[in-house]
């Protein structure tokens, strides 16, 4: 367990060095990109090299690196240009919105996709079997931006009985916080449950497959008892790691749901930043992201050992 | 269905070069077989068709405003689908745009596979410290939030058709390398691969003629699957406003300028994401077709 931790730690700080050295490489490797945005495009070159120089910008970038990670290590995140506040005031509210977003989504495409999952693929081949895959596959295949629009059009626009935008702020239509979740939530969890729906059936149809199902089947056991007791479990070992992927698709999904329904979550605020150019923003946006992902493979691996005690070493 | 079984069910042979044409076109007559890959591969061609006729099918020029059709839209007899927020034609556009997405997903697509493909048998034929670099890499890249890395580095250098290729070429590779990667450590220790080792063939002729023809099947599937999430990503970019720049049609894009509008104009916005979802559809199914036939013998 305790080697289990190291060498998980020790991937996650090797990952956020190299990725915080990228992204720093990438935006601050011409110094005067920082003081230029910070002045506008109407500053003389001379201005520009003056807050250069002032800022220290014009020091080796390695150094400049070096002052980053110091800097933090103690918490500073830098200033955001697009926001004109702390970078630490923004991104933590912001992640803690698109949290509260995914986390509902995730709470609801868990037990879904679980639920047809292990129906569909319990009897392979069956005209259940069947309708799921197909709903799977089309709810997988229609990009999210689109599923939007279909939804919207039909709640939104035709119906009348959703808002289209979900800002979290009290609007002026009256439409509560919870009807403005509706929507976003609903694309989330539709586009993830197709791919997930579809590794959990494949998962238990392999399983289906082995002998002991069949020993047990033959030995007179109920059919439900043999889902439950036998299948269940060993089904659940590999979608459980897809599961836990799953965050990183979702934080990905999020971001163009976020644009969507103009919700003000961490997705829109990265592409804000990066449309901006808002690199204080982009580089610590970048760190969060990333750790978080890190973080929930990491679950991922502790809840495959949980499942399956034959990879405790 | 274990990736072993799979591989154990292809036909072990050497893509032999007399008549493979011809064993290509039974391959094709094969996908009648499943009508997954039926309505798949008709979907898909038929977005191909209009992206190869367009110039000659297309009604109007894409990027011709008709601010006189803004009176009435809608679809009408002059625009078979209606006219968007500047009075371009949106059939017209549709027939141009799934020209850019036909063109810069399989691209993109064959460049990862390519990169990934080499990579995953560097991997498993090597293995030792060639592979310990190669998964640590591709691990990296892959714990990050792909679409946060669009962002940032679309943002850096600008949206081109180039730069997406690119950026979807090295984003996608690592995961078709670990495919790869695992096909190869099971194939290397078949007889065929000590056959040749005997006869003393170079171990780059070992990896892509003994290795990588066997290992087809499985990157064929792939190869659907990825051309799916491909279109997807390269919609999501033009919707977020990074994919390709205006005024050249790109289905995201149309989405994008007009989903605002969508109380009074729904059809501007709902046409682009239907053509966008049809073809991604027909990838998947396309997919879904290819393995069930693939498992079939």
């Amino acid at each position: 367990m305790l080697r289990f931790f190291g060498k998980h730690a020790l991937f996650m700080v090797i990952t956020l060095i190299a990725v915080s050295f990228i992204v720093f490489m990438m935006n601050e490797f011409s110094p005067g990109d920082v003081a230029r945005k910070e002045l506008g495009a109407y500053a003389t070159q001379e201005q520009v090299d003056l807050l250069t120089e002032r800022l220290g910008l014009n020091r080796p970038v390695v150094v400049r690196y070096f002052e980053y990670i110091g800097k933090l290590l103690q918490g500073d995140l830098g200033y955001s240009q697009r926001f004109k506040v702390p970078v630490s005031d923004i991104i933590f509210n912001r992640l803690g919105n698109t949290a509260f977003l995914a986390a509902i989504s995730f709470a609801l495409i868990v037990p879904l996709s679980m639920l047809l999952g292990i129906v569909a693929g319990m009897r392979e081949g069956s005209l259940v079997d069947r309708s799921i895959t197909i709903f799977a596959t089309m709810a997988a295949s229609v990009p999210e931006f689109a599923m939007g629009v279909f939804l919207a059009s039909i709640f939104v626009v035709w119906l009348k009985v959703l808002p289209g935008t979900a800002t979290l702020l009290p609007d002026a239509a009256g439409w509560s916080i919870g009807a403005q979740l509706v929507l976003p939530v609903a694309v989330i969890v539709l586009y993830d449950m197709g791919y997930v729906v579809s590794m959990i059936r494949a998962s238990m149809v392999e399983v289906m497959q082995r002998p002991y199902i069949r020993t047990a089947v033959l030995k007179g056991m109920s059919f439900r008892r043999v889902i439950l007791r036998h299948a269940l479990r060993n089904a659940m070992i590999n979608p459980v790691t897809v599961i836990m992927l799953q965050i990183n698709y979702l934080i990905a999904g999020v971001v163009v749901v976020e644009t969507v329904f103009a919700y003000p979550g961490f997705g829109r605020m990265m592409l804000e930043a990066a449309l901006f150019k808002d690199i204080a923003l982009i580089e610590a946006g970048a760190l969060v992201a990333v750790f978080v992902c890190v973080a929930t493979q990491i679950l991922g691996d502790l809840g495959y050992m949980a499942l399956d005690p034959r990879i405790r070493a | 269905m274990t990736l072993q079984t799979t591989i154990d069910r292809l036909p072990p042979t050497r893509s032999a070069p007399p008549g493979a044409l011809a064993s290509a076109l039974k391959q094709v007559a094969r996908l009648g077989e499943s009508w997954p890959a039926m309505i798949g591969g008709g979907l898909v061609l038929f977005w191909v068709a209009m992206a190869v006729l367009a110039p000659v099918l297309a009604p109007h020029p894409p990027n011709a405003n008709n601010m006189a059709a803004l009176a009435y839209p809608f679809p009408s007899a002059k625009h078979w689908l209606g006219t968007d927020h500047l009075g371009r034609d949106i059939l017209s556009r549709l027939m141009w745009g799934a020209r850019t997405v036909l063109l810069v997903a399989p691209v993109a697509v064959l460049g990862a596979a390519v990169i990934g493909s080499f990579l995953g048998l560097m991997a498993g034929y090597y293995r030792g410290w060639v592979d310990g670099v190669i998964s640590r890499v591709g691990d990296i890249i892959l714990s990050f939030p792909v679409i946060i890395l669009y962002m940032i580095i679309l943002a850096k250098f600008g949206s081109s058709a180039l730069n997406i290729i690119v950026v979807i070429a090295v984003t996608k590779a690592p995961i078709i390398a670990r495919i790869v990667r695992g096909i190869t450590l099971e194939l290397r220790e078949r007889d065929y691969v000590m056959a040749a080792k005997m006869r003393g063939e170079s171990s780059l002729y070992i990896m892509f003629f003994e290795i990588l023809p066997n290992a087809r099947g499985p990157l064929i599937v792939d190869f659907c699957l990825r051309l799916g999430y491909t279109t997807i990503i390269i919609g999501v970019l033009g919707f977020l406003g990074i994919g390709l720049p205006p005024p050249d049609p790109d289905w995201g894009g149309m989405v994008k300028d007009t989903y605002g509008m969508m109380l009074v104009w729904p059809h501007m916005s709902l046409i682009p994401c239907a053509a966008v979802s049809s073809l991604v559809i027909g990838f998947n199914l396309l997919a879904i077709g290819l393995r069930e036939i693939s498992l079939r013998d």
